[in-house]
C-alpha cells in the first residue's frame, strides 16, 4: 500500500510542533499500524533523518502504552481496540492518515507523538488503591462476593490506563478513567472502607491535574480500548455527592 | 473562613461540585418552563381564563408569591450561568491544543453548543422581560381586559406582541435553541446526580427529548396560531376560519 501521512513533529516538550508529510511506500496491508511506522521510520534513518517518537510496549492491547490520534480518534475509529492493535488492512490505498499526539493540557507533550500521562500515576497515588497488610495473599474466597459485584467492579478494572479518554473528551476530561479506577474498588468489599476517602482525593488530585470537566458527551466511552461505560461516571458523581455530603457534615 | 464555608468553597472549586449545581440549578430552570408554559397554554382557554391567570400570579400570597418565585428563579439562572461559564472557561483551558484533524464520534450537536444556546437564552430572557413584564411598548403597556378595565389585558398583549415578524422570528429560534439546550441538558442532569444506569439510560435519554420537544411545540404554538388567525376574538374556536389583523389592535 501506499499512503501520506500528516504527523506531528516536536523535538521537545517547549518546541513549537508542526504536522509534517511522509509518504509511507509498499506497505504490507497485513502489516499493523505501528509497523508500519517502524517501516516508516527505517526510512527516515536511512536518510539520516531523527525518526518519528511514539509510545508502544505490549503491541498486544493489554498495557495502555500506545497512544496516538488517528485522523482525529485516539486509538483510531475502530472500536473497541488499542492504535497497536489497528491494522492497515483498514485503510484504502492512497489514503491520507493524521497521526497526532494525545492532546491535553494535563499529557504535555514529550517528543513527537509521546505524551507525559504521570497526572494518571499521582491520582491513582491519592487514592486508587487499598490499605491492605501486606505478606502471604489471603484465601481468596474469605470474602463472598456476588456475581453482579465482581462483574461490574471487573468490567471497571479492566482499564489500561491509556487516556484515550482524555484525549476524545472536547474537555480532555479525565472522568472515564478515574470512574473506572474508583469504581472497580468502591464495589469491592475491600474497597468499601476507604471509598469517601477515595473519591474526594482522586477527584481532587484529578481537578489539580488541569482535566477539564465532563460534559456528558460520552466521546470517551466511544474510544475506549477496553469499552468501559460512560456509567462509572454516573458512578463517580453519586459517590463523590455523597461522600461530599458526609465530609462537610462529619467534623 | 469557618468549615462550612471551606467545605462550600472546596465544592464549588471542584468539578464535580460546580457540575452538580449547574445540574440542579438547570432543573429548578426546567421546572419553571414546564409552569410557564402550562400558563401560557391558558391563552387557548381564551381570554378570560388567561387573564384570570396572570392577575393570579399578581396576587398569589398579597403580592409576595411572584416576588418569592423571581427570585427563585433568577437565582437559579445567575447561579446556572456563572457555573456555567466558570466550566466552558476551564474546559478550553484543559484542551488547550487542538487536532488538526478534528473528530467527533457521537457527541450530539447539540451537546457542543450548549454555550451558545445558553448565550441565546439570556438574550432572549432580557428581551422577553422588556417586551411583556415590563411592556416599554407604550401599546402594550395600555391595553386593558375589556371585561374588566381595571386590569391588564395579557391575552391581547401576547396577540398584538406576535405581529411583529421580527419578534416571532425571535421567538422561535430562541426556543428551538433552547430546547435543543434541553434535549442534551434534560438527560445530562440524570448523569451529573448520579441516576443514570444501565437500567435507565435509555428512558432517561427519551424523557429529556421528550420534554425538549412538548416544551418547543407547547411554546411555539402559540405565536403559530396567532399567524393563522386561530386566536382572534372571540376566542372562541368557531373563530378559528375568521378573518385575521383587525382584532389584534383592539
Ligand atoms: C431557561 C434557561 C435554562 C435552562 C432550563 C437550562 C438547563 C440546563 C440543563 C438542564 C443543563 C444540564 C446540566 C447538567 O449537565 O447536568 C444545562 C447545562 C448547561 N447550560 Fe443551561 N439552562 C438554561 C440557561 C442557560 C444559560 C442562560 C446559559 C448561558 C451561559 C447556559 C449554559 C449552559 C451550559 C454551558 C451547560 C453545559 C454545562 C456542562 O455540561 O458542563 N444555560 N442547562
Ligand atoms: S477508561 Fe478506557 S480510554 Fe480511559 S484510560 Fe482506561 S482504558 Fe484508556
Ligand atoms: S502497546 Fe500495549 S496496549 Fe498498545
Amino acid at each position: 500500500m501506499n499512503l501520506t501521512l500528516k504527523v506531528w513533529r516536536q523535538s521537545s516538550p517547549n518546541a513549537t510542533g508542526r504536522i509534517e508529510t511522509y509518504e509511507a511506500k509498499n506497505i504490507p496491508s497485513e502489516a499493523s499500524f505501528l509497523e508500519m511506522l517502524d517501516i516508516v521510520n527505517e526510512g527516515i534513518i536511512e536518510s539520516g533523518g531523527d525518526p518519528i517518537h511514539f509510545d508502544h510496549d505490549c503491541r498486544e492491547g493489554i498495557c495502555g502504552a500506545c497512544s496516538l490520534a488517528i485522523n482525529g480518534v485516539p486509538h483510531s475509529k475502530e472500536s473497541g481496540i488499542t492504535t497497536c492493535q489497528v491494522h492497515m488492512r483498514k485503510f484504502r490505498e492512497g489514503d491520507t492518515i493524521w497521526i497526532e499526539p494525545f492532546r491535553a493540557r494535563a499529557f504535555p507533550v514529550i517528543k513527537d507523538l509521546i505524551v507525559d500521562r504521570s497526572a494518571f500515576d499521582r491520582i491513582i497515588a491519592a487514592g486508587g488503591f487499598i490499605d491492605v497488610r501486606t505478606g502471604s495473599a489471603p484465601e481468596a474466597n474469605a470474602i463472598p462476593i456476588g456475581k453482579e459485584d465482581a462483574d461490574t467492579s471487573f468490567d471497571a478494572a479492566t482499564c489500561i490506563g491509556c487516556g484515550a479518554c482524555v484525549a476524545a473528551c472536547k474537555n480532555a476530561s479525565a472522568m472515564l478513567f478515574v470512574g473506572a479506577k474508583a469504581a472497580h474498588l468502591n464495589i469491592l468489599p475491600q474497597g468499601h472502607t476507604e471509598k469517601d476517602h477515595r473519591v474526594l482525593a482522586m477527584v481532587r488530585q484529578m481537578d489539580a491535574e488541569g482535566f477539564g470537566n465532563c460534559t456528558n458527551q460520552y466521546e470517551c466511552e466511544a474510544v475506549c480500548p477496553k469499552e468501559i461505560s460512560a456509567d462509572v461516571i454516573s458512578k463517580l458523581n453519586r459517590d463523590y455527592a455523597a461522600a461530599a455530603v458526609r465530609e462537610a457534615v462529619a467534623d | 473562613m469557618n468549615s462550612l464555608g471551606k467545605t462550600l468553597l472546596r465544592f464549588w472549586n471542584s468539578s464535580i461540585g460546580k457540575k452538580l449545581i449547574v445540574a440542579i440549578t438547570g432543573l429548578m430552570l426546567v421546572g419553571f418552563l414546564l409552569g410557564h408554559m402550562a400558563g401560557n397554554l391558558l391563552i387557548f382557554q381564551g381570554r378570560e381564563d388567561l387573564n384570570d391567570y396572570a392577575e393570579f400570579l399578581h396576587h398569589m400570597l398579597h403580592g409576595w408569591g411572584i416576588w418569592f418565585a423571581r427570585i427563585g428563579i433568577l437565582g437559579a439562572f445567575v447561579l446556572h450561568i456563572v457555573a456555567t461559564v466558570s466550566l466552558v472557561q476551564q474546559n478550553r483551558a484543559a484542551r488547550d491544543s487542538r487536532y488538526s484533524c478534528d473528530a467527533t464520534v457521537q457527541a450530539p450537536t447539540s451537546s457542543r453548543i450548549m454555550i451558545w444556546s445558553g448565550l441565546t437564552v439570556i438574550a432572549f430572557v432580557i428581551f422577553h422581560i422588556f417586551h411583556f413584564t415590563v411592556r416599554l411598548d407604550p401599546d402594550l403597556a395600555a391595553m386593558k381586559d375589556p371585561s374588566d378595565p381595571a386590569r391588564h389585558d395579557v391575552y391581547g398583549m401576547v396577540i398584538a406582541g406576535f405581529q411583529n415578524p421580527l419578534v416571532v422570528l425571535f421567538y422561535i429560534v430562541a426556543i428551538s435553541l433552547l430546547c435543543s439546550h434541553l434535549s442534551h441538558g434534560i438527560a445530562s442532569v440524570f448523569q451529573t446526580l448520579g441516576l443514570r444506569t444501565v437500567k435507565t439510560r435509555v428512558a432517561i435519554r427519551n424523557l429529556g427529548l421528550g420534554i425538549a420537544v412538548l416544551l418547543w411545540i407547547g411554546f411555539l404554538s402559540i405565536p403559530f396560531l396567532v399567524a393563522v388567525g386561530a386566536l382572534e376574538e372571540p376566542a372562541t374556536p368557531a373563530a378559528a376560519s375568521a378573518p385575521v389583523i383587525e382584532a389584534a389592535k383592539s
